[in-house]
């Protein structure tokens, strides 16, 4: 495993060096190749995870504090997984979309996108195995300035602005996250994750620290209010890249504030801030919706839609603020919420990446992304309509999607710890998401007026978004096994305050 | 994997595959079509019959699957399943032959035939779902497979139609989701049980299960159309025939019934939910939905919404039966279950029939109709009068058995409700009976949309309306048979009662 | 020990002018220099932890973190300012155009 790992994080760093620096002709296969053998050894991770538990890794041999500690359990192979599969469908995705209708050569921004997602993902798979405070520093960094640089890629002015106000709005969560931090080692002198976990006492200074970190990192999850920034970058990108943003980037942030909450601040945080970081969620969950359903272009309502489904995330908040240890019954809901954000983040992603992708596949057709202009989508591209609406079922928690099942643990856990009101915002969420996903649809199904306006599209598109759609339904029905993966190494596990031991 | 695992399986994928394999098909394939939908629909019968035969000689088919710790997905057949799933096999048989001759040459066949299989795959995963959550995810399967069967058309009535029937059918949805959910977290698996296993948990719940034996009814409330949940049914007529006679006979009201009776027998228990005071309102509700649907089918004009509020009222007997304490009373509402299933496609294929053939859509324009298509009318007249309560035909044993249990349960107000809507229903089907046959025709017919056969009408539209009338009668002849509905339904209720 | 107090509350401050800065600030390019006094308040703060132990020698985690941030947050400044060119060039002005933070 110690070879494995390292090349989780360097293959696609190496990867978007190379394919930045071949010729025209060989960035696509340099890009896929760099994608499959990732996703190997993203695999081959999980493999040795399943067999043989957590795993720690000490860089350069430098063990912690002074080093950087990488620890793989199964919520980080989870997360691993989820990039990698992904990963794989947008990357082939990509390697049609971006060529030219009509000479089949890759345009411009092609040759640029690949550098670009590749030091994305090398990214993403360094914050999922990182147990350091101030590495998640710089990794978000590089996250957020390569998700700038893919979306600044259109290079239309819409978009260009809506990719300033991205960067801005990342490099002020990165500067408040770096500020906590920078308070946490003042009080602490650590910076490992776990160290820090033992550590720390509750107290004004912690109490700080987990405020700028938090908001930093809400900033970069995009949740109500600080939303702002996501439905026009989200909206305004390429499709490919609307995917890898929607689906991947936010739940690096997201991956964040879970790991934090759990290693780092479990004994810190109190009830009112769950319950505050609920009420967001909810916010987020009903004026999302409420936006989506008012939208008249494809992309926007999608984006919203994100906005919407990001706020479903924070439900684990409330009930696991000032939770009692797991081991006794009251915990246990304290795992079951953790299962559910998890379900949920993994069946979005995969849902939201079909979805994004299947819009590309109408902007590639019609030209336009317009809802009007989707009559008879359902008669010329039946593969992509049937994407949309297998997406759309996981979206809304229908049976026997992965968001099905994300909904079941969640409520599961909202109703066992008591806090009901959190099933109402989830059930309202769910009818609204059916609202704008039905009236979606409904365009798609309308006869078809002028055949002649569809141009031709490539099947590869569309059987990558299928595919993504049918793993979203998958993961729904082979849950137990996911769930096995997931809880290698207890990720969602709260030790009793005496029971502290710093072990790393 | 035995054949007793797999026979359950088997049953819910003849159909899924079928649906599937029909959605790849090229519109212009009529005839692979057609052979694709009876073949799947004849295998169906033929393994439910399997089923029934190993069931009498008492066999146990379950097909159980862990989804996540702490629920399976269960497939199990009980006497209450065989009952459901008989009916909903011996139906799609025949509503296959029908809509195969309705929507001849019509467009997007494909599409439609598909989701009809998978509507017919939720209907029989619903009757044999062995736990609660396996209801609740065929249910929901149901919702989404109907929904492309109203807006068929396309026609912007049929949009906002289906648009009423999604709002309806979701809240539902979600508001059972809840119930669900809140009873798992406080029992664990909810499997079903005769007699019902909520008994057993200790008082201090017992304030949540009242919660929950409402959210749980009023989630299942809006498929059975109770009042004032019922406003999706009659919107939903402008879907085309098959479509109607599917939902009203079959499909989603008799799920949303079953469902009602699931919660009441085998996840509370029938006395235990009498002992908390639950079963009263259910009957109040259910007898006001009852004369209510009656009185409003008497104003329609429009012959499939009259047949809506009609359905409305009889499917309210189902819940009547079981909500009234009582063995005779439960056998009436459970044999219910098929003899309205039966009676009301018979109407539904006719009142198609009608439209088809002659572009007969109201009662007005029925007049002296009987001269011009005296078997279909005949069909109709037979059910009819089934609907009424005329002996001979299968109406009656219902309506029987319900006000025997009335009276034994001691709520004879309830014969009251039963005699007003009989009233009623001879109220709105003897007038179009007498149209139909001894008046004069009135209105101006139209042209038939179909070719010009040797019957009054195509014989695959006919074939399958005189069948379903005559199973009608005959159920009701024979309802003292051993191997009768009532039987199976008086075998039913006798095991959900403590002894 | 207050020597080192006396600048981390500075850095605090100045972290909190930036961000003042960046909210109200509407011509691209001020926002950009308000990001960077954020940063340079950020720095400042991590500079004064490295002798908040008078007695020792400093410590040199944050020197470490300190110029790693300098580094990162002058790539993402490059970056910012070549987009900014770029809008401008395209839009004509160098604005967010619709006016929001």
């Amino acid at each position: 495993m110690d070879t494995i790992f390292p090349w989780i994080i360097l293959l696609p760093l190496t990867g978007a060096i190379a394919t930045f620096l071949v010729p025209r002709a060989w960035v696509i296969r340099t890009g896929m190749v760099t994608a499959l053998l990732t996703s190997c050894m993203v695999f081959a991770a999980a493999y040795f995870l399943h067999q043989n538990g957590p795993v720690h890794y000490a860089v350069g041999s430098w063990a912690a504090p002074l080093g950087i500690r990488l620890y793989l359990d199964g919520l980080a192979c989870v997360m691993l997984l989820l990039t990698a599969v992904s990963g794989i469908f947008i990357s082939v995705y990509a390697c049609e979309y971006f060529k030219d209708k009509t000479s089949g050569v890759l345009k411009r921004e092609g040759i640029m996108f690949w550098p670009l997602w590749l030091f994305l993902w090398g990214a993403m798979n360094a914050l999922y195995v990182s147990g350091d405070l101030f590495n998640m520093y710089v990794l978000l960094e590089l996250l957020g300035l390569s998700a700038v640089g893919l979306v600044a890629l259109a290079g239309t002015r819409t978009v260009l602005i809506a990719g300033m106000r991205y960067l801005i709005a990342a490099m002020l969560g990165s500067m408040s996250y770096l500020l906590g931090v920078a308070f946490l080692y003042a009080m602490h002198s650590a910076l490992d994750t776990r160290m820090m976990g033992a550590l720390i006492e509750p107290g004004m200074g912690a109490a700080i620290a987990f405020a700028l970190m938090t908001i930093g990192l809400l900033l970069k999850t995009a949740l109500f209010p600080l939303h702002f920034w996501l439905p026009p970058a989200h909206a305004g990108s390429s499709a490919p890249v609307s995917a890898i943003l929607s689906a991947l980037v936010v739940k690096g942030s997201f991956y964040l504030l879970l790991r934090l909450w759990f290693d780092v601040f479990h004994n810190v945080v109190t009830i009112p801030v769950g319950q505050f970081l609920g009420a967001l969620g909810a916010l987020a969950v009903l004026w999302g919706s409420i936006q989506a359903i008012r939208q008249q272009r494809l992309k926007m309502l999608v984006a919203y839609s994100t906005v919407a489904q990001l706020g479903y995330l924070f439900a684990v908040f409330p009930v696991t603020a000032g939770a009692p240890p797991t081991d006794g019954v009251l915990g246990q809901w304290v795992i079951e919420s953790g299962k559910g954000t998890l379900y949920h983040a993994l069946a979005h992603a995969f849902s939201k990446a079909s979805i994004f992708l299947a819009a590309g596949i109408m902007v590639h057709a019609l030209g336009t992304d317009q809802l009007s202009r989707m009559r008879g989508m359902a008669e010329r591209l039946p593969l992509t309509t049937f994407a949309m609406a297998l997406a759309g079922v996981s979206l809304m928690g229908l049976p026997p999607s992965g968001g099905f099942i994300g909904k079941w643990l969640m409520m599961h856990a909202v109703l066992g710890s008591g806090q009901w009101w959190w099933a109402v915002v989830i059930m309202t969420g769910s009818l609204l998401t059916a609202g704008y996903m039905f009236m979606m649809l409904r365009q798609a199904f309308q006869p078809c007026e002028d055949p002649s306006l569809f141009k031709p599209v490539p099947k590869t598109m569309e059987w990558a978004a299928l595919i993504l759609a049918f793993i979203s339904i998958g993961i729904g029905i082979r849950a137990a096994d996911v769930l096995d993966l997931l809880m290698i190494g207890s990720p969602f596990l709260i030790e009793p305050i005496a029971a502290v031991g710093g072990a790393l | 994997m035995t054949f007793n695992v797999l026979l359950p399986l088997l049953v819910v994928a003849s159909s899924f595959v079928t649906g599937l394999l029909i959605f790849f098909l090229p519109e212009h394939k009529a005839h692979t079509r057609s052979a694709l939908n009876m073949a799947g629909a004849t295998l169906k019968l033929v393994l439910v019959l399997i089923m029934c035969w190993g069931v009498y000689r008492g066999e146990m088919y379950e097909f159980r699957f862990s989804i996540v710790l702490g629920f399976d997905f269960v497939l199990k057949v009980d006497l209450l399943s065989l009952l459901l799933v008989t009916l909903s096999s011996v139906l799609w048989f025949f509503t296959t032959i029908y809509a195969i001759g309705y929507l001849e040459g019509s467009p997007n066949r494909s599409r439609f035939f598909g989701f009809f299989s998978l509507c017919v795959t939720a209907s029989v995963g619903v009757a044999m779902a062995g736990n609660l959550i396996t209801f609740f995810i065929f249910y929901e399967f149901l919702t989404l497979s109907t929904y492309p069967l109203v807006v068929h058309r396309g026609t912007e009535e049929s949009l906002q139609a289906g648009r009423k029937y999604l709002w309806y059918t979701m809240a539902g949805g979600a508001v059972l989701f809840v119930g669900v959910v809140w009873l798992h977290v406080l029992v664990g698996a909810l499997d079903f049980q005769e007699t019902g296993f909520l008994r057993a948990w200790p008082a201090s719940l017992h304030g949540s299960f009242t919660v929950i034996f409402f959210l749980l009814i009023i989630g299942l409330g809006v498929k059975a159309a109770l009042f004032p949940l019922h406003g999706w049914l009659p919107v939903a007529m402008v879907a085309p025939a098959p479509v109607s006679a599917l939902l009203h006979a079959v499909a989603v009201v008799k799920a949303g019934a079953f469902g009602i009776v699931r919660v009441v027998y085998d996840v509370f228990g029938v006395e235990f939910a009498s002992d908390l005071g639950l079963l009263t309102p259910l009957t109040i509700a259910t007898s006001f939905t009852i004369v209510y649907g009656s009185v409003r089918a008497l104003t329609q004009d429009d012959l499939k919404r009259r047949l809506a509020f009609s359905t409305v009222s009889q499917v309210s007997y189902i819940a009547l039966g079981v909500s009234v304490l009582g063995l005779t009373s439960s056998i009436g509402g459970l044999v219910h279950l098929v003899h309205q299933g039966l009676m009301k496609i018979t109407l539904f294929f006719c009142a198609g029939i009608y439209a088809e053939s002659l572009s007969v859509k109201t009662v007005s324009g029925m007049k002296g109709i009987g001269r011009r298509m005296p078997i279909t009318t005949a069909a109709f007249t037979i059910a009819a009068f089934g609907m009424i309560g005329v002996p001979p035909v299968a109406g009656f044993a219902s309506k029987w058995h319900l006000g025997l249990g009335a009276l034994e349960s001691g709520q004879p107000w309830v014969i009251g409700i039963l005699l007003t809507s009989t009233l009623l229903n001879a109220g709105y089907f003897l007038p179009i009976l007498y149209a139909a046959w001894f008046q004069e025709q009135e209105k101006e017919w139209g042209h038939a949309h179909h070719a010009p056969c040797r019957y009054e009408t195509p014989m695959l539209l006919l074939f399958p309306a005189v069948v379903t009338a005559l199973l009608s009668l005959l159920t009701g002849m024979f309802a003292g048979a051993g191997w009768s509905p009532l039987a199976l339904a008086r075998a039913i209720a006798l095991r959900e009662y403590v002894p | 020990m207050t020597m080192f107090l006396a600048y981390a509350v500075t850095g605090m401050i100045v972290f909190a002018i930036g961000l003042y800065g960046v909210v109200i600030a509407r011509h691209l390019l001020r926002k950009i220099i308000a990001l960077n006094i954020m940063a340079g308040g950020v720095f400042l703060f991590l500079i004064s932890i490295a002798a908040r132990n008078s007695q020792a020698f400093p410590d040199p985690v944050p020197q470490a973190m300190l110029l790693t941030g300098v580094v990162v947050a002058l790539s993402a400044t490059a970056f910012a300012i070549a987009l900014a060119r770029r809008i401008y060039t395209v839009t004509g002005s160098a604005t967010l155009s619709d006016g929001e933070r």
